[in-house]
């Protein structure tokens, strides 16, 4: 058994010790907000953040997860939107929105760390996250308008 | 207003029907009423007014019908329906309903013919029509060719304006008020002294009254939602990971699956699955048509279990190398391929031979479409019923397919559509569909969900095609006096056609597309297209033909411009006969402030394609920088008759640019034994957020003919960039992906 700890509930999962966390979350938690996209660490589609940081969950074994887990569905929900989510929202940055969930993800790990982004600070932390659609200029103005919110909050 | 009206008379109602406690009725704006394809599955209490409008006790429910694989397709035709209807866009569901004739696509049909979409002589007109009834006939309802909002520009609006109308004729009919006093909002009837009755009261009363015949839709001035921005309706779920796509879905009881099939495309000779059938989780392995599924209890288990089959794959039906495939190009510029010579004004010969030569050979790979969602469906198939939820651009094709793979009767195979993430044509094909049926079909009674490797997606493809082609050109006094153009690529349309086992005679214009059509008045100018044999199947990738031609024909244009000592821009706008056109090209030198000094080690751009009816301009801005080139900035400018939703527009322009530059810079799709070599996106990436330019869009709204933007700003984006690096650098670059030749910053 691996005692994992998502978004505030404990769970406990028999699975191999290898089995990535990200199909942990998604076949055995029901947690589908990560997604599946490459299985490389390539696209970024199924970051999650353990312990704050953000993590590609398709390349980190079910047995070496060591902190709290926490996916797009701890973040916010419609009824209750992160600073984040709003300003995706406020944007209209997602097209067919397969890569939002972990864009937003990783966003959110940064904008803990750095509440006043430069352009290049962005560039450097969001380049790891494929967007397919091309949604890049809009993910800059949501990180801008989302780094306004929390430093005035 | 003369086309307005006479959509108005076309249109007329089919009688009632009541059905199963519910009312319903549907228009039908053609010659022949055809079916609502709403009523069979009307449930208890539901009214299905026009087969786009279906309101019961919960609410009012507008059918969607083109699918939305990211592009805001369902919010798109959701307003066009909303806006005659009155109603709001937060007040309405969206479903996009069932495959159905009824819900052909007309747009797609109209630019399929062969005549250019600045032609609106009576020969191009009427041929259109002939289109329009043939794809009737075949009743294709698919998403593609950027052909969705010409489709549903009208089509939606007068559905939406038939069921208004109906309602307040039950209201009328209700409560004694003549109709002239009646006015609608926000879902209500109103009444002159202002008192309401709400749609959902009113739908049932509508199966007892003779509907509305006749409608007039409204003139723009009165629009309150078409042109100003919306909110889509999938943002809030798209933001918070609540949207459900088919990689999601979960029945109970459902069982995972995975498959591999022939990385050649061709035949599977034998398999062992010895060391998969004991792995963890796996509950059966299932022989499928040229592959293998396998049964799992988790998705990982499943794609683990199935690299470890060891399989025997015969060859592939094509050459092996990539280098047999350029080999077979550069053999088919010849008169016995010759497939078109629609475009051959003046006398190339004698241009060429008179003025001073340019020569050039350019060329484009094959590439994946790579949406980032791979293919998933989930099926559940039972001796007397059958469910499918996927995303597909061709629902009406599909399930056929499925009916007759199934063995059930046609109303009892459900196609349900998802939401796709991301397609870019990829959706278009339907193997992945097939191959989950086979599976469900083995497995029934129990919910089997199919879902692709990264690596069997990419090994799967359909790509975009491989093309070159060869110009040739001259110039006399500093102006362009020749241009003749050979483009040579496999058919695309009879390679994706084929496999639904459909033949297309006649030449394949997409082999010339965003060639052939430039509206340049070049005093010599010949365009041909030669079709090679087929090679690796290939499909349509997002702007198809003129994702490869607009490259090949702008760049060409460009090299002819430039030995004529010409200005880039001004001589482009001086060649260029069609005003809509020109118009484009006029807006992005005010916007890049063309002919200004662009700075040190930096450098300007221009390139221009007409596609899908969009004339299209992009001038790129770059730094030459010592690592590498940079792309600062790109301004676009399209004609599109009327935009519908600004923010969305935006968007998809940007995105459409980012993807044809993305493209351009670093993929490519090469063979090696038969097989795919980029398997993943550490191999095929595309662009990333560092590399994106900032990029300035300006929709035009002069033409008459409204237009989809999908795809049009994808062909001008890599010859901009191309003739961009040519400015700053002196260097040429005629073959894509352009990091071959140049490293990128």
């Amino acid at each position: 058994m691996i005692k994992l700890s998502v978004n505030g509930q404990s769970h406990d999962v028999d699975v191999e010790d290898d089995m990535p966390l990200l199909w942990v979350l998604r076949d055995e938690l029901g947690i589908k907000g990560p997604k599946y996209g490459c299985g490389i660490a390539q696209c970024g589609a199924c970051t999650v953040q353990i312990g704050g940081v953000a993590v590609r969950s398709c390349q980190v074994a079910a047995g070496d997860v060591d902190g709290e887990v926490t996916t797009i569905e701890g973040l916010g929900s419609p009824q209750a939107l992160s600073a984040v989510q709003a300003a995706w929202i406020e944007h209209q940055v997602a097209q067919c929105g397969y890569c939002q969930s972990g864009q937003i993800v990783n966003a959110s790990a940064f904008l803990n760390e750095n509440n006043n982004p430069t352009d290049e600070d962005i560039d450097n932390a969001m380049s790891g996250n494929l967007c397919r659609c091309g949604t890049y200029p809009r993910i800059r103005e949501a990180i801008k308008t989302a780094a306004k919110t929390l430093r005035n909050s | 207003m003369g086309k307005l009206k006479t959509i108005a008379r076309r249109t007329f109602l089919i009688g009632t029907a009541a059905i199963a406690g519910g009312v319903a009725f549907g228009y039908y704006a053609y010659k022949k009423p055809g079916e609502n394809p709403l009523l069979p599955n009307l449930a208890e209490g539901e009214s299905a007014l026009t087969p786009y409008v279906k309101i019961d006790a919960d609410g009012i429910t507008l059918i969607t019908p083109r699918a939305d694989v990211g592009q805001g397709a369902y919010s798109m035709q959701a307003a066009l329906i909303a806006e005659e209807l009155d109603v709001e866009l937060d007040q309405i569901r969206i479903d996009p309903g069932v495959p159905s004739a009824t819900y052909y696509n007309t747009a797609l049909a109209s630019e399929s013919a062969p005549f250019r979409s600045t032609d609106d002589g009576f020969l191009a007109q009427s041929t259109r029509g002939v289109m329009d009834s043939l794809i009737k006939f075949l009743g294709v309802q698919v998403t593609g060719g950027s052909s969705s909002v010409p489709d549903a520009y009208e089509k939606l609006r007068v559905a939406g304006a038939v069921a208004r109308e109906t309602l307040k004729l039950a209201a009328s009919e209700k409560t004694g008020t003549p109709i002239e006093q009646l006015t609608t909002s926000n879902g209500f009837v109103v009444m002159p002294d202002g008192s309401k009755l709400s749609y959902i009261e009113l739908a049932p009363l509508t199966s007892t009254i003779e509907p509305a015949s006749e409608v007039k839709l409204r003139d723009p001035s009165q629009w309150r939602m078409i042109g100003n921005p919306m909110q889509r309706h999938d943002i809030v779920a798209k933001s918070t990971g609540t949207l459900i796509y088919g990689i999601d879905m979960v029945l109970e009881g459902m069982v995972h699956a995975t498959v591999k099939s022939s990385p050649r495309k061709g035949l599977m000779r034998s398999f062992d699955a010895t060391k998969a059938e004991k792995m963890r989780g796996v509950q059966k392995i299932i022989p499928i048509t040229n592959g293998v599924g396998v049964i799992a209890d988790n998705t990982w288990r499943a794609i683990q279990a199935a690299n470890a089959i060891e399989f025997d794959w015969a060859e592939a039906p094509y050459p092996h190398q990539t280098d047999e495939h350029w080999a077979t190009l550069e053999a088919s510029f010849t008169d016995d391929h010759l497939d078109s010579q629609m475009r051959d004004d003046g006398n190339v010969t004698i241009g060429l031979a008179e003025g001073n030569l340019v020569e050039a050979e350019y060329r484009a790979p094959y590439l994946a479409h790579a949406p980032l969602e791979p293919l998933a469906t989930l099926v559940k198939i039972t001796e007397d019923r059958a469910d499918i939820w996927t995303c597909t651009q061709v629902p009406g094709f599909l399930h056929s397919a499925l009916v007759k793979l199934i063995g059930l009767p046609e109303e009892k195979v459900h196609l349900h559509m998802l939401y796709g993430g991301g397609s870019f044509g990829h959706r278009l094909e339907s193997d992945s569909v097939i191959q989950a049926v086979e599976l469900g079909l083995a497995m029934k009674g129990t919910p089997v969900k199919l879902t692709y490797s990264r690596e069997e997606d990419m090994a799967q493809e359909y790509p975009r095609q491989i093309a070159m082609a060869r110009a040739r050109g001259s110039h006399k006094d500093g102006k362009v006096e020749t241009l003749d153009l050979g483009i040579a690529m496999p058919s695309i349309i009879s390679s994706q056609l084929g496999r639904q086992g459909l033949s297309v005679p006649g030449p394949d214009t997409q082999i010339v597309a965003g060639a052939w059509e430039q509206p340049y008045a070049i005093p010599n100018y010949r365009v041909s297209g030669y079709r090679s044999p087929e090679l690796a199947p290939i499909s349509s990738w997002r702007s198809v033909g003129a994702s490869s031609n607009g490259f090949f024909h702008d760049c060409a244009l460009d090299e002819i411009i430039h030995a004529a000592g010409a200005d880039q821009l001004e001589e482009r706008i001086r060649l260029i006969w069609h005003e809509h056109s020109r118009k484009t090209l006029e807006a992005v030198g005010e916007m890049s402030n063309w002919g200004s000094d662009p700075g040190p080690n930096r450098a300007r751009g221009v390139a221009f394609c007409l596609s899908f009816g969009v004339p299209t301009a992009e001038v790129i801005e770059i730094t030459n920088a010592e690592d590498g080139i940079k792309i600062d900035k790109v301004y676009v400018a399209c004609e599109v008759g009327k935009i519908i939703d600004p923010v969305n527009f935006e968007g998809q322009v940007k995105g459409a640019v980012i993807w044809g530059l993305g493209h351009a810079m670093n993929c490519e799709r090469t063979y090696s034994d038969g097989m795919t070599e980029q398997e993943n996106f550490d191999s095929h990436q595309g662009m990333r957020l560092y590399q994106c330019p900032e990029i300035e869009v300006r929709g035009l709204e002069n033409s008459d003919t409204v237009r989809g933007i999908g795809e049009p700003p994808v062909p001008p984006a890599a010859p901009a960039l191309a003739n961009a690096i040519f400015a700053a650098t002196g260097k040429r670059i005629r073959e894509m992906p352009f990091d071959k030749h140049i490293d990128f910053v």
